[in-house]
């Protein structure tokens, strides 16, 4: 029999309609993923077997666990279920918890809220489960606090306290969306782990496919609302009915051609580069610490060529970045661009900066809400001596609109028109604008859906063909760099521990830290093929 | 911790340092001279040194910016110059109107907001969040004044439940005493609860839609249970900011509202010296004001840290 | 539009209203004399009665609109004048010496309620509405310097801000063109809020006798006037009152309906 039924399930939210009849279910020892894109409802329907669901929502159909329906329920039966019989983990690591208790009383208060068991007991308890999580009370004691924890030992927590009473069911949203590609492997080992420790039914909500291929028994692909396919791993893997899905691995692996490199001609020098960065005192009298960022970083980016930057969070590349761009000035070492120094005394060199553009993360927050499209691109022609007026600047933003593949009409909208995809060919439109020698991409291809992703890429490796770009790609995504780029740098620790072209890093990595990179991320499956 | 407060303590002397030059040399702007201004017109030329070497006038500015905070650190404020009384004597005399005011307002203001406002949050948009959004609305845009010559007329001239102005004074009892501060202390904390409410409740909002709150939540606790182990615990931490502000302006408020009910506390005090241009009292009544805000603020740089783990071990 | 917008508007128009005619027509001289009138209740003559000089008391409550409106507003204009810029050169200088020295002003202005300024300013160069005008005005100096910092810093952050960086604008040009317009919206809802205070400490300050003096009329000295007849008269107390919380809450609701109508977010979750 199954663990969770859902059956027919539909959800409106102030009469929008967000989920339509989905069919799930899980058996005991089960992990099934939910996966999909931003808008499939795959969150909702997490939310939906919680009872957590935002106000002003309309539910109808079936949710059964053990056989006995969860909609409709008394709010007090649910408070009842939920940590004991359900268990959830949440997407953000560093807010999912509160930041003025201790770890120990925030896992024991699971325990305690449904009188499972005495104080005493609880507490043994709680350093019993912190200890299976990988927190060890000798080494993590009950009375640390969040913020003294890293994002991945908080999201230990986060599920220690989900599991401090074994619950049968256990959802885990984006459990491992927020953290780096080695902790993301460590804590899908211990949900696996736990799952068949226990005898879990593991609900497991995600976008990325190739941890769905790697963890999952079942697949279930949703859009916008619905399931468009369901069925065992292997099998749906093997045989993926609906085009979307299909749309969708593919996408996920998608790879891009890009042209032959150009004659190696040196344009960008980075040599021993070191950022240091003040630490607070920790005594009153004591000489403040440093944080060196960036270690004696030396590199050379050629005239196009298309270089990837590639390291977990905190490694430094972001401090590298800005310091490239001229935005912060660094202790020793120099920076030069076609020769001339990015920085002449202390103060940016306005002309090396008319030689580079960049391209950032976020897009919703790269653009100026209050200004149309034409004002937003043409930014950085404050950079030229005699920016182009009247006709001339108007066929360059047409010919720039055009180029990533807009409509010169847009140059009279504001940003909230546009979808993040679209942001995102504004923003390579207004770094393409002054014809930069450089360009950086900075993670500027990770906030968006693997579709979008797809086609950023494509019209990344045709601008390569039409522009010839130089550029400086900086992201945590293997798979992105992968195909992205000609050669590659491995940073760690504010170092640069490996560099080589991107196929023979890749294929034959050298260094330890680069293995265990490459080790830790999951692997895509191959498509049509029944997986061994 | 350690660390933390006595950075705080620093901040709080130096602090105290730059509003005391700054008072100091605002009164020395005031154009004559005292002595003179106390003698009048005719004053004899011997009579005048005399007078102005007992006020300490005859030595230089810098001199008696010293000398007038020497004085102030060992408790001695001067002399006024038309009571020839010592400051200090009467500042505490009146202090013991002024301050237990403001603190029984501040007690008042408190017990009022804390349950308002989380009553209010916890029934965001039913009726009754409506009531007392609409109530605390109201208490903002009532000058405390006048809301204190309504309650004279209500509960004194009509319903003689209270005195209409004075104060019998401390030494009737502690309960005598504090009836007759109960309705000057109303009519301060009303209006400041309605403040205080509001920010408890946005507080408390925007606490629930934090992530942990739904982790909460999946625990299974109520939403009742969530709100008091989680919400209010994080939500006191920018109330503890306004209280700290409210300090200051209930002690403001308290020189306005003495005036309606005719009490001798520090505004009857420092009117009194306005009107005499007797300087020296007024010099040290707003040095005192503005020590007990900076000393209010000091105190909820403290209580912040008590609250919040992440500032204590920051430092 | 909410309610509270609608309400706001019209309360504070209406308070507007009554000033700007102030100058052209009031119903009786609010400042002539009529003994034999005197203490009169509100009737058809006198709409809002008469004081114990037989002036009549909605030509008062009309005039003294004025001087409330004008103290409260130019008080704002000193806040948002220096407290704005202020606040703008600190969070471009973050962590600056600058941002220490514009930030520790700012504290030590706080510490001095307007009440504890106008003190100091009469005892020194006498009372008169001036001082009312200075004194709250640097009460709202660090109030539009903090709100500005803050809200600046977080742009400061933003991924646009970073981009016209790279394009090589400086933090001056930066602050005119991407910061300011950014937290107008801000400094609009926290400018009405600080007006309504002003009315509230222009009010406070005039009752004391540190506002506007004889015989320029204004709601708090009449509240002064009042506090003696308040057994006998007790409508001398209440208009005035009256006017002073129909002018704050017109403002309040004024600027909670325009945060709302404001804060694009709402905005689209409304539409």
């Amino acid at each position: 029999m199954s663990l969770l039924e859902i059956e027919n399930l539909s959800l409106a939210i102030h009469g929008v309609p967000i989920l339509k009849q989905v069919d799930l279910s899980i058996a005991p020892g089960q992990i099934v993923a939910v996966t999909g894109e931003s808008g499939s409802g795959k969150s909702m329907t997490a939310l939906a077997v919680m009872q957590l669901l935002p106000n002003g929502a309309e539910v109808s159909g079936a949710i059964r666990l053990n056989g006995s329906e969860l909609l409709n329920r008394p709010e007090a039966e649910m408070c009842a279920l939920r940590g004991a019989s359900i268990g959830m983990v949440f997407q953000e690591p560093m807010t999912a918890l509160n930041p003025v208790k201790t770890i120990g009383d925030q896992v024991m208060e699971t325990i305690l809220i449904h009188k499972a068991m005495p104080p005493a007991q609880a507490r043994v308890r709680a350093e019993e489960v912190l200890s299976r999580v990988g927190l060890p009370p000798d080494r993590f004691p009950l009375s640390r606090f969040p913020h003294e924890l890293s994002g991945g030992q908080r999201q230990r927590v986060v599920i220690a306290m989900a599991i401090a009473l074994r619950p049968k069911l256990l959802i885990a949203d984006e459990p491992t969306t927020a953290l780096d590609v080695t902790t993301q492997a460590q804590i899908l080992e211990l949900l696996k782990g736990l799952v068949s420790e226990y005898d879990m039914g593991l609900l497991m909500i995600t976008h990325d496919l190739a941890v769905v291929a790697d963890m999952a028994d079942r697949i279930t692909v949703m859009r916008h609302g619905e399931v468009v396919e369901s069925g065992a791993t292997q099998h749906l893997l093997g045989h993926m009915r609906h085009p979307y899905t299909r749309m969708l691995f593919e996408a996920s692996g998608h790879q891009v051609t890009l042209p032959e490199p150009v004659e190696p001609q040196p344009l960008l020098q980075v040599s021993q580069v070191v950022r240091d960065y003040r630490l607070p005192r920790k005594a009153l009298f004591d000489r403040p610490g440093h944080h060196r960022a960036v270690d004696g970083v030396s590199f050379t980016l050629n005239k196009g060529e298309r270089l990837g930057l590639v390291g977990e969070s905190g490694c430094g590349k972001s401090t590298l970045t800005r310091a490239i761009l001229g935005l912060e000035e660094v202790q020793s070492g120099a920076i030069h661009l076609d020769g001339q120094p990015v920085f002449t005394g202390h103060r940016p060199n306005l002309a090396v900066r008319r030689k580079m553009q960049v391209v950032f993360q976020d897009p919703y927050g790269s653009f100026n809400p209050r200004h149309r499209v034409a004002r937003l691109v043409t930014e950085p022609f404050h950079l030229l001596e005699s920016p182009p007026t009247g006709a001339e600047r108007q066929d360059r933003i047409a010919e720039m609109l055009t180029a990533v593949g807009l409509s010169p009409d847009d140059s009279g909208k504001y940003i909230h028109e546009f979808s993040g995809g679209q942001r995102q060919r504004i923003a390579i439109a207004r770094a393409l604008i002054i014809r930069p020698e450089l360009i950086l991409f900075d993670e500027a291809v990770s906030a968006l859906d693997v579709s979008v992703r797809a086609q950023i890429l494509d019209l990344l490796a045709e601008l390569c063909a039409t522009y010839d770009l130089t550029y400086l790609f900086i992201s945590h995504d293997l798979s992105v760099v992968r195909t992205i780029t000609d050669r590659v740098l491995v940073m760690q620790s504010g170092r640069i521990v490996e560099q080589g072209e991107t196929e023979q890093v890749f294929a034959d990595p050298q260094h330890r830290y680069t293995q265990s990179l490459i080790a830790a991320a999951p692997r895509l499956p191959q498509i049509g093929k029944e997986a061994v | 911790m350690l660390r933390y407060s006595l950075k705080r303590l620093l901040s709080l002397i130096i602090s105290l340092a730059v509003a005391s030059v700054v008072i100091f040399g605002v009164i020395e702007v005031a154009p004559g001279d005292p002595a003179s201004f106390m003698l009048g017109v005719n004053a004899q030329p011997d009579t005048l040194a005399a007078l102005r070497a007992e006020l300490g006038l005859d030595v230089s500015k810098l001199q008696r910016y010293f000398n007038w905070v020497g004085g102030m650190l060992t408790g001695d404020f001067g002399t006024s110059y038309t009571y020839r009384t010592p400051v200090s004597q009467m500042i505490a005399d009146r202090l013991w109107v002024s301050l237990p005011l403001a603190l029984y307002a501040l007690t008042l203001s408190t017990l009022i907001a804390f349950p308002a406002g989380i009553y209010a949050a916890a029934r965001r948009g039913k009726p009754g969040d409506l009531a007392v959004m609409g109530a605390t609305q109201l208490g903002i845009a009532v000058p405390n004044f006048w809301f204190a010559m309504m309650l004279v007329l209500i509960f004194a001239i009509n319903l003689r439940w209270f005195n209409a102005g004075g104060f019998v004074g401390w030494e009737t009892g502690f309960w005598t005493g504090l009836h007759s501060l109960t309705l000057p202390a109303i009519a301060l904390a009303l209006p400041q609860a309605a403040i205080l409410a509001r920010v408890m409740r946005s507080s408390l909002l925007d606490i629930l839609g934090e992530d942990f709150m739904r982790t909460a939540r999946a625990k299974g606790l109520s939403r009742r249970q969530a709100l008091w182990r989680h919400g209010v615990r994080n939500a006191l931490i920018p109330v503890l900011t306004i209280i700290g502000l409210q300090f200051s302006f209930l002690l403001a408020g308290s020189i306005i509202i003495e005036q309606v009910f005719y009490l001798p506390g520090l505004g009857r005090l420092v009117f009194q010296a306005i009107s005499a241009r007797d300087l020296i009292v007024v010099e040290s009544v707003v040095m005192l004001l503005v020590f007990a805000v900076i000393t209010v603020n000091f105190l909820v740089d403290l209580a912040y840290a008590a609250v919040d783990p992440r500032l204590r071990s920051r430092t | 539009m909410s309610r509270n917008l609608i309400l706001g508007t019209l309360l504070s128009s209406l308070v507007l209203l009554a000033a700007v005619v102030s100058f052209v027509w009031t119903p009786y001289d609010h400042a002539a004399l009529n003994i034999p009138d005197k203490l009169q209740p509100p009737s058809t003559q006198h709409w809002f009665g008469t004081d114990h000089f037989g002036r009549d008391i909605f030509s008062m409550i009309m005039v003294g609109a004025r001087t409330s409106i004008a103290v409260a507003l130019v008080a704002v204009g000193i806040g948002v004048g220096f407290g704005v810029p202020l606040g703008l050169t600190a969070a471009a200088r973050k962590g600056s010496w600058l941002d220490e020295v514009i930030m520790r002003g700012n504290d030590l202005v706080f510490a001095f309620p307007s009440l504890v300024i106008a003190i100091l300013i009469t005892a020194v160069f006498g009372a008169g509405a001036v001082n009312a005008i200075i004194a709250i005005g640097i009460f709202n100096i660090p109030v539009f310097a903090r709100i500005t910092r803050g809200a600046a810093l977080s742009l400061w952050e933003r991924e646009f801000i970073l981009a016209a960086r790279v394009s090589g604008k400086g933090a001056a040009r930066i602050s005119a063109e991407h910061i300011l317009p950014n937290v107008a919206n801000l400094l609009i809802v926290q400018g009405t809020i600080q007006f309504s205070l002003g009315i509230l400490a222009e009010a406070g300050l005039s009752y004391v006798g540190l506002g506007a003096q004889p015989p320029t009329p204004s709601w708090g000295r009449m509240l002064a006037d009042a506090q003696t007849m308040v057994s006998f008269a007790p409508h001398l107390a209440l208009i005035p009152g009256l006017a002073i919380i129909v002018t704050v809450l017109g403002l309040n609701l004024l600027g909670d309906g325009l945060r709302d109508w404001l804060d694009p977010r709402i905005r689209v979750a409304r539409a």
